[in-house]
């Protein structure tokens, strides 16, 4: 069982390993190097560019961010309650739409107030 | 097969090594294999998607490298890109602009421990497949604003948040798109999940589900017509504006590897997997696959990109109902039908 996993850590592990191999040694070797104030200055399309990049950001990405949460907890007792939803029948059906319509209701909510217009 | 790994296990036994040494080799021989896959696969789908996006616009594409209507075009395009200067630019927090491309990579490379092309031929069947491979591919979101935030550079912390924003709307749809498979199978695993399907495929009774998992497959890969992270007339190149070079290449290779990985999910969740006549499964999942791709490509070649409202509309005000009233009519019928 934790054999399992131990491939999905030695996946990662060579994944990253990968892209230092590629990046750090094998490119560093062939490519060239010469940087310029000019090369490293932040790309906007030939302008010198204004103001930092870290800007105040819009509230939207918030609200978003905040029904999907709802959603991401949702799903998670989603998933046990689908594997074993054949075994428990109909009373376990009733129960789940039961809490996704509670959850609806917010999301509803959400829709009303216009959390959800990208405005 | 078996034999031969018994017999390599035991030879090491023999010597007195600790059993862990050998099934290390063993895993990265298989890392290894799959790295391969994915490079192969990754430079024959570029290859493809320039034939295809050139065909639909009625020009030839790539034609000289190599001879036959350029089949080597992707090897030189690796090759220029690893002799590329790298340019990290000079505001940038270099540590997590360096690892950034990591966890893209890793994040596409662990989603192939589940991807079953055979019967025999998976990593390994993890028993919770589905689920492992949710949320392995939401680590690159996490490479996706590591990038955009550590260049120093507005458009690529816009693209980065763009591309928060619409994989957090399209990852909800996703995961309640697959609920209707999970509940007829009862288990997570891939393999038994492709083995439910011997007598019927699932695209047939979870049509609207398939649909749906493709659309915000597509939305979670940012390719067009979901593009908006990435939008070139506005956003240059979105969250990786500032990489250049084996850097930038990463990021591709990742994108092409997500691509196939997804399409190879709807394979075996919806297209009965390896199961078909004649040829070899793997061939089947394969054939499979790539006919998933090929309408990715088609799409993104033929359809305008949506605007973000529409995009935002799109995943929470349609798609998301309509993959809980999916559900909610699967489970209804199999609570009927037993």
């Amino acid at each position: 069982m934790a054999a399992d996993y131990a491939v999905v850590g030695v996946f990662l592990v060579v994944g990253l390993l990968f892209v230092v191999v590629n990046v750090d040694i094998v490119s560093r070797l062939l490519r060239p190097s010469d940087p310029q104030p000019e090369k490293l200055a932040p790309y906007e399309c030939g302008e010198d560019p204004i103001g930092g990049p870290w800007i105040r950001v819009h509230i939207r990405y918030y609200l978003y961010a905040l029904v999907y949460v709802i959603f991401a907890v949702e799903t998670i007792y989603l998933y046990p309650w689908a594997i074993v939803f054949r075994k428990l029948g109909l009373f376990a059906f009733v129960e789940m739409m039961l809490f996704i319509a509670i959850l609806l209701v917010g999301f509803a909510y959400a829709w009303r107030k216009g959390a959800l217009e990208w405005a | 097969m078996e034999k031969a790994l018994e017999r390599f296990y035991s030879v090491f036994a023999e010597w007195g090594v600790p059993s862990i040494v050998p099934q290390l080799i063993v895993m990265l021989v298989v890392v290894s294999v799959v790295i391969l896959f994915i490079s192969v696969s990754v430079m024959f789908m570029i290859w493809w998607e320039r034939k295809i996006s050139a065909h639909i616009q009625v020009r030839y594409g790539p034609m000289r490298v190599g001879g036959w209507h350029g089949w080597a075009q992707s090897i030189a395009d690796g090759i220029k890109l690893l002799l590329k200067e790298d340019i990290i630019p000079a505001g940038a927090d270099k540590l997590v602009f360096a690892l950034a491309p990591m966890v893209v990579f890793a994040a596409a490379l662990a989603a192939y421990v589940i991807i079953p092309f055979g019967p025999n031929l998976i990593v390994r069947d993890l028993n919770i497949g589905v689920l492992f491979y949710i949320s392995i591919s939401s680590l690159t979101v996490v490479g996706i604003i590591m990038a955009g935030w550590s260049s120093n550079n507005k458009y690529s912390v816009l693209g980065a948040l763009r591309s928060a924003a619409q994989a957090v709307s399209y990852e909800v749809p996703l995961v309640v798109s697959v609920l209707g498979v999970i509940m007829t199978v009862g288990s997570l695993s891939m393999i038994q999940i492709v083995e439910a399907q011997k007598r019927i495929w699932f695209v047939i009774p979870q049509f609207f589900g398939f649909l749906i998992y493709l659309t915000a497959a597509i939305a979670e890969c940012n390719r067009l017509p979901f593009d908006i992270p990435e939008a070139e007339s506005e956003l240059v190149a979105g969250f990786h504006v500032e990489y250049s070079g084996m850097r930038f290449a990463i990021f591709f290779l990742a994108e092409y590897a997500n691509m196939f990985t997804v399409s190879a999910i709807a394979t075996a969740l919806f297209l009965g997997g390896w199961h078909g006549p004649l040829l070899p499964p793997w061939l089947w999942f394969l054939i499979k696959t790539y006919c998933i791709i090929f309408v990715m490509m088609w799409l993104r070649w033929t359809l305008a990109r949506l605007r973000v409202d529409q995009l935002m509309n799109l995943g929470w005000k349609v798609l998301l109902p309509l993959a809980f009233l999916n559900m909610g009519i699967t489970g209804l019928i199999l609570v009927i039908h037993g």
